[in-house]
């Protein structure tokens, strides 16, 4: 129950950061790429106050705890693979962000508020997981997420 | 369409996007990538999935909680909502093989500096802005 409470609240710190940030807005995100348009360059400081930040806390994290609160270790990935799949699965996933404007973690957040727009976008996107894990017939005996 | 430049929200959303991701490794160990924690809660479910929900139950509540307490988050969708849902199709299937996003590869993997979450941002970031030129300066949409 604890763990389950904390997990709701680091989400709600992370919504609070994506939805002031302009990270649920497409409009701000599109124009943040249209370097030779309406440039806004908003989500360079996005960007920069979440990576000081991670690269901070995990250095604290790792360098004082031997194993997270609440599970028994950290899970870190262990693909280190820089393939095809890797390169292809975030060329494909940039074309897409750049068509709709919203990223996964840009629409989770915008769900309560930002009507049909983001619901429409984070069902087809689950649809989209759903077609390419079934794509991927081999890994879903698995069982794992990916 | 114009949007303002805010670079102290942005830099603060920033902040709590990085928070976010350090307690999630401190408390759960896991990384704060919505792509896995999606992932899971789509059947077959991950043997985790209950604070997987709990995560996304407070990313979507706290926004929710913020506006009412009378703070503003603009939001505009110049996207028409045929290419919203090709787009999340395009995007469900890219973040899939790529196995993460802007939050796992953009923001954990590069903050571990992550050969491979470094190589998979340059190519979104590449592809996101040729995508956006192409759309608006030679399509003219």
């Amino acid at each position: 129950m604890a763990k389950l409470f904390a997990s709701l609240l680091i989400g709600a710190v992370f919504g609070l950061g994506i939805a002031i940030s302009g990270m649920a807005n497409p409009a701000k995100v599109l124009n943040f790429f249209d370097v030779a348009g309406a440039w806004d360059p908003s989500l360079i400081f996005v960007m920069g106050g979440a990576l000081v930040t991670t690269a901070l806390g995990y250095r604290l994290v790792f360098g004082r705890r031997q194993r997270p609160l609440f599970d028994a270790e950290f899970h870190l990935p262990v693909n280190k693979a820089i393939d095809t799949r890797l390169l292809a699965g975030s060329a494909t996933f940039g074309i897409g962000w750049g068509i709709a404007g919203f990223c996964p973690g840009g629409a989770i957040p915008a769900l309560g508020f930002g009507g049909v727009t983001v619901i429409v976008f984070t069902g087809a996107m689950m649809i989209g997981i759903v077609l390419a894990r079934s794509l991927d017939g081999l890994r879903r005996k698995t069982g794992k997420p990916f | 369409m114009e949007t303002s430049f805010t670079p102290y929200m942005s830099l603060a959303g920033g902040v709590l996007i990085g928070l976010s991701a350090v307690l999630l490794m401190a408390v759960n160990g896991r990384i704060a990538g919505m792509t896995g924690i999606i992932a899971g809660i789509i059947p077959p479910f991950s043997a985790d999935w209950p604070w997987r929900i709990a995560f996304l139950l407070g990313a979507i509540l706290a926004p929710v909680l913020f506006l009412s307490a009378g703070g503003a988050i603009p939001y505009a969708v110049p996207v028409s909502l045929p290419l919203l849902a090709f787009g999340g199709l395009v995007v469900g299937v890219g973040v899939y093989f790529g196995a993460g996003c802007t939050s796992g590869h953009g923001v954990c993997g590069v903050a571990r500096l992550s050969p491979r979450s470094i190589a998979a941002t340059l190519t979104f970031m590449i592809f996101t802005g040729l995508t956006v030129y192409v759309i608006r300066h030679v399509l003219g949409l």
